[in-house]
């Protein structure tokens, strides 16, 4: 990085004040938010930001003054700036279209296109009402199922909402209609229900997919089994299959999440060998036959990039 | 999704007192939940933002308002020209010649 003092268009002596007076002069003219969309004034913004970081704290200027820290140490992380979540906000919730308003005057297929698009937001006097949005939590077992929850409003009442089954974490539910009332014969506005979803302790989800853990004892590993697993839906039994080993995964086909549209995920099962909690003599005297004359090493693949 | 605190906890250069004062005024609409205000990224970003004016650039008060309402035009601008640049680029390569060429033309009749 450069020397932070050219950096901020001060001189070696200046005062805090004085450097302080700088940066504020020069955050005003660069920030990023200010100016969207121009990456010079970004990168320029970034070592202004940096070199404050040094010679705006009178400790830190000391240290630097006196060679103890150099100014690239100090360069910091690129920040997430408000743009950057603006433009990739897919529903532009803050976003104002009120710039638009006068464009239906133009003639031809260009009125009709932002005239259109602008109806929906404003007209005359007519103004459509603005969006509420809620965030609701949903339990993992009403999200996979559906439920039906009560989203009180603010005048008091409370619309029931209906939450299809397979929802997911972070999905937005929109409500036509149900946001606060337009002006003047505008229509109303509409409510974004964002939707949280709980984890579970047994089921883990991915996508429409589920996966479950489960032990198994040593003779079911090396013996097969059939045992018995949860699913969404109720106890299913399985078989595992002789020779199984931990880590293993086994596939209930269409025993996932069935949405209300789409055809059903699957359950994995994957398979972890827990050994007897308190091993007896027994247990010892069969480990110790075995050991006498195993001759594989489970660890082969361990050293394989060593 | 965070609640107040965790913005608070988050941002750091931020006091409840001030979060809630901002909210009301409108500047950051957060969504409604069972647990009072509940912000995500987009809000929390625009909670630093309007740390950094208040902040960084001492803007006062009044002034904040004005700001954020000409930054919401012009992203709600830009957005629109994004979408309409996207729509124009799903179009045959004659047509977008012809855009191109009747938006050049435009453009060289300004004065």
């Amino acid at each position: 990085m450069d020397d932070p003092y050219k950096t901020l268009g001060v001189a070696k002596d200046a005062s805090q004040a004085e450097i302080k007076k700088a940066y504020r002069k020069l955050v005003k003219t660069l920030h990023p938010d200010l100016h969207p969309g121009d990456a010079a004034k970004a990168a320029q913004f970034q070592a202004v930001s940096a070199a404050n970081d040094i010679i705006g704290d009178a400790k830190q200027r000391k240290r630097f003054d006196a060679g103890e820290i150099d100014a690239s140490g100090q360069e910091r992380p690129p920040r997430q700036y408000y743009r950057d979540h603006a433009n990739a906000d897919p529903r532009g919730r803050y976003d104002s279209g009120a710039g638009f308003g006068d464009f239906e005057d133009l003639s031809g297929a260009f009125s009709d296109l932002f005239g259109a698009r602008a109806q929906s937001r404003s007209k005359g006097f007519a103004a459509r009402g603005a969006d509420r949005r809620y965030h609701l939590k949903v339990g993992f077992l009403d999200a996979v199922r559906g439920a039906t929850r009560a989203v009180p409003l603010p005048d008091g009442s409370a619309i029931d909402l209906k939450i299809p089954a397979g929802v997911r974490d972070g999905q937005t539910l929109r409500l036509r209609g149900k946001g606060q009332a337009g002006v003047g014969g505008g229509p109303a506005g509409d409510a974004y229900v964002e939707l949280s979803v709980d984890t579970h302790p047994v089921f883990t989800r991915d996508g429409n997919d589920i996966e479950v853990e489960l032990p198994i004892s040593f003779d079911e590993a090396i013996l097969g089994a059939k045992v018995e697993v949860p699913t969404l839906t109720g106890k299913v039994s399985m078989g595992i299959p002789k020779g199984a080993t931990s880590g293993q995964r086994l596939r209930l086909k269409g025993k996932g999440v069935a949405p209300a549209s789409g055809a059903a995920g699957d359950q994995f099962v994957r398979l972890k060998i827990v050994t007897p909690s308190k091993p007896d003599a027994e247990m010892e005297a069969i480990a110790q036959r075995w050991r006498d004359h195993a001759t594989e090493d489970p660890r082969a693949n361990s050293w394989r990039e060593l | 999704m965070l609640d107040e605190h965790d913005v608070v906890a988050t941002v750091r250069r931020v006091q409840l007192k001030e979060l809630r004062l901002w909210v009301q005024e409108g500047w950051i609409k957060p969504a409604v939940s069972d647990d009072g205000p509940a912000f995500d990224d987009l809000d929390v970003a625009r909670v630093r933002l309007v740390c950094d004016l208040r902040k960084e650039m001492s803007l006062p008060v009044d002034a904040v308002p004005v700001v954020l309402s000409l930054l919401d035009q012009v992203h709600g601008l830009r957005r629109e020209l994004r979408d309409l640049a996207q729509a124009v680029d799903t179009q045959p390569p004659e047509v977008r010649r012809a855009i191109s060429a009747a938006y050049q033309a435009g453009a060289s009749k300004q004065p």
